[in-house]
């Protein structure tokens, strides 16, 4: 397995952490938590690994070999959490010939915790995507997509609140413009919203109302475009200020690393996307203490 | 500055209460990485006994033979038409017709596809179902289109502009040596530009898809809810060969 690891953390963060560890004593460090997250995007259909003949992707992904990959992780920190970003479906006849059941029913398998909604989903109209929840035992959130209006309403949660170890995690979902990229009479009533202005208001619920220790942003807006106009993950990360960590996709975008990016109050966040097709599963680990880190320098990252 | 003074106060002597059991609730590190799923990883083995019935169904399907093509088929062939093209637009003809006529009572006039729709040869052998979703990896059903004869002249015109083969069935259309109109006939008749015309194509050319902007001129919109990949599959069921040919239905004149 070819692990990218790069450390990047500053001198600076360092020597904050030496002083709240000194400040507190060791018990701080004995009681320390660790949470995983594991998240993938983009899958399109590809149950199977790619063929051996492929020219780009030989042999490579697959959900049975994802399936063990995180039953290890799983065994090594029992304290995870698994995400998707949108677009499960589409990009195989498995989608054309089960429309979705089987990608849905193997992610139940998989034991993944939520998704979000990508424009492909839509593939088979929202009447399609609602024929496949019997089959999908995870949450499927989106904050900026208003379903009021369609079958899916009461289906789809803007946000949901996991407690592992002790430890509340807020999770929302963001979903892409649908006008324009799919046909009105596939996501017909569903009413896309401001992917900014619902982040701020949601995140912002999680942290002050919720009390989430951790945020998190499932995106299906797009990493990053040539037209800044376009919503993307990048500004999304700069105009929060308590999403701590980004989960993108839609724009198959792969990064040598998770990529760090400044809040709206100067504290650094993870931004990250993993291509897609499944050919790689994302790892965030968060280590928690008792101690009280101040923003900007007071947390080291390892990207 | 007060505020914050006061939380470090309560927050240390909770510290100190509770000796550590409390307040384990602050990001001290996280840590990026992403693991490429290589073959370096085991798969697992009930997951796959899982997906088997379905992928041995995929492939049963996929792979049946339906058909043979005696010939490679292909979209560069003909300057003007092509047999791939020929072979798309006379089965969205002949397989989207009799459904539009059992809809509508009305009668298809001629068929108008894009070149660039077409994703894949065929090659010279076997014709399964997978070979339509090579051609036609899209979701892309036949809608029929229902167009002035001043809106068709747009059609041609864009027809003559691109200076492509795109698929065209049920019309025949005759150049000049300096790429003029020598004439044009749709079901064997001469044009009418007082009329209208249905015309069958795909939902995504329907909505103005490849600046095709005549169609959304158009008068009314049937749709079918048929895939064209499907109406490719069920033609390949009906026949046993496929040999499509370069023809007469668009040609310049020669000298």
């Amino acid at each position: 397995m070819n692990r990218r690891k790069f450390i990047s953390s500053t001198s600076a963060s360092s020597v904050f952490v030496g002083l709240g560890g000194l400040s507190l004593g060791s018990c701080a460090s004995k009681s320390a938590k660790k949470i995983t997250i594991l998240h993938t995007n983009d899958m399109h259909s590809h149950i199977d690994p790619f063929s051996a003949d492929h020219s780009e992707y030989a042999n490579l992904g697959g959900m049975a070999r994802r399936a063990s990959l995180i039953e290890n992780i799983r065994k090594e920190n029992n304290n995870s959490l698994l995400f998707d970003a949108g677009d499960i479906f589409q990009g195989t006849p498995y989608f054309n010939f089960y429309g979705g059941e089987l990608e849905f029913k193997l992610m139940s398998m998989l034991k993944y915790d939520a998704a979000t909604i990508g424009n492909h989903d839509f593939d088979n109209g929202i009447d399609g995507l609602f024929a496949q929840l019997p089959h999908a035992e995870f949450e499927l959130l989106s904050a900026n997509y208003d379903f009021s209006n369609t079958i899916m309403a009461g289906h789809v949660k803007p946000y949901q609140i996991f407690m592992v170890d002790g430890i509340k995690i807020g999770v929302y979902g963001l979903g892409i413009k649908l006008s324009g990229l799919v046909g009105k009479n596939l996501y017909k009533e569903t009413e896309y919203l401001d992917p900014y202005e619902i982040a701020q208001d949601t995140e912002r619920l999680l942290k002050e109302e919720e009390k989430c220790n951790l945020v998190i942003c499932l995106s299906h807006i797009g990493y990053d475009y040539p037209s800044k106009e376009r919503p993307n993950d990048l500004i999304l990360a700069a105009k929060t200020q308590y999403t701590d960590l980004i989960i993108g996709g839609h724009t198959h975008t792969f990064l040598d690393k998770p990529t760090l990016v400044e809040n709206s109050k100067g504290r650094e966040i993870i931004v990250n996307q993993v291509g897609c097709f499944g050919l790689y599963l994302g790892r965030i680990d968060f280590y928690l203490d008792s101690i009280q880190h101040i923003a900007a320098t007071g947390v080291s990252i390892k990207v | 500055m007060d505020l914050k003074i006061k939380h470090f106060v309560i927050f240390i002597t909770i510290g100190l209460t509770f000796s550590c059991k409390q307040q384990i609730q602050n990001v001290a590190s996280m840590e990026g990485n992403e693991i490429r799923l290589d073959t370096s990883i085991p798969q697992k083995d009930s997951i796959n006994a899982y997906i088997k019935p379905y992928r041995d169904r995929v492939n049963h399907i996929l792979d049946s033979t339906l058909a043979y093509a005696p010939k490679k088929i292909t979209k560069v062939d003909g300057p003007y038409n092509t047999t791939a093209g020929n072979l798309l637009a006379d089965i969205v003809f002949s397989e989207g017709a009799p459904i539009f006529k059992s809809r509508t009572g009305k009668n298809l006039d001629f068929v108008f596809l894009n070149h660039g729709g077409i994703r894949s040869i065929i090659s010279q052998g076997k014709i399964s179902a997978r070979t339509a979703f090579e051609v036609m990896p899209f979701e892309n059903t036949i809608v029929v289109v229902e167009l002035s004869g001043k809106s068709v002249k747009k059609l041609l015109a864009y027809l003559l502009e691109s200076g492509m083969a795109h698929p065209i069935s049920g019309m025949q259309i005759v150049l000049n040596t300096d790429n003029t109109l020598a004439s044009v006939k749709i079901q064997d008749k001469p044009f009418d530009e007082n009329r209208h015309y249905f015309v069958a194509t795909s939902d995504y050319l329907a909505a103005g898809g490849d600046s095709m902007i005549f169609f959304k001129e158009a008068l009314s919109v049937t749709t079918i809810d048929y895939l064209i990949r499907n109406a490719m599959i069920d033609y390949f069921k009906r026949v046993d060969t496929v040999a499509p040919k370069v023809d007469y239905r668009f040609y310049k004149l020669t000298p």
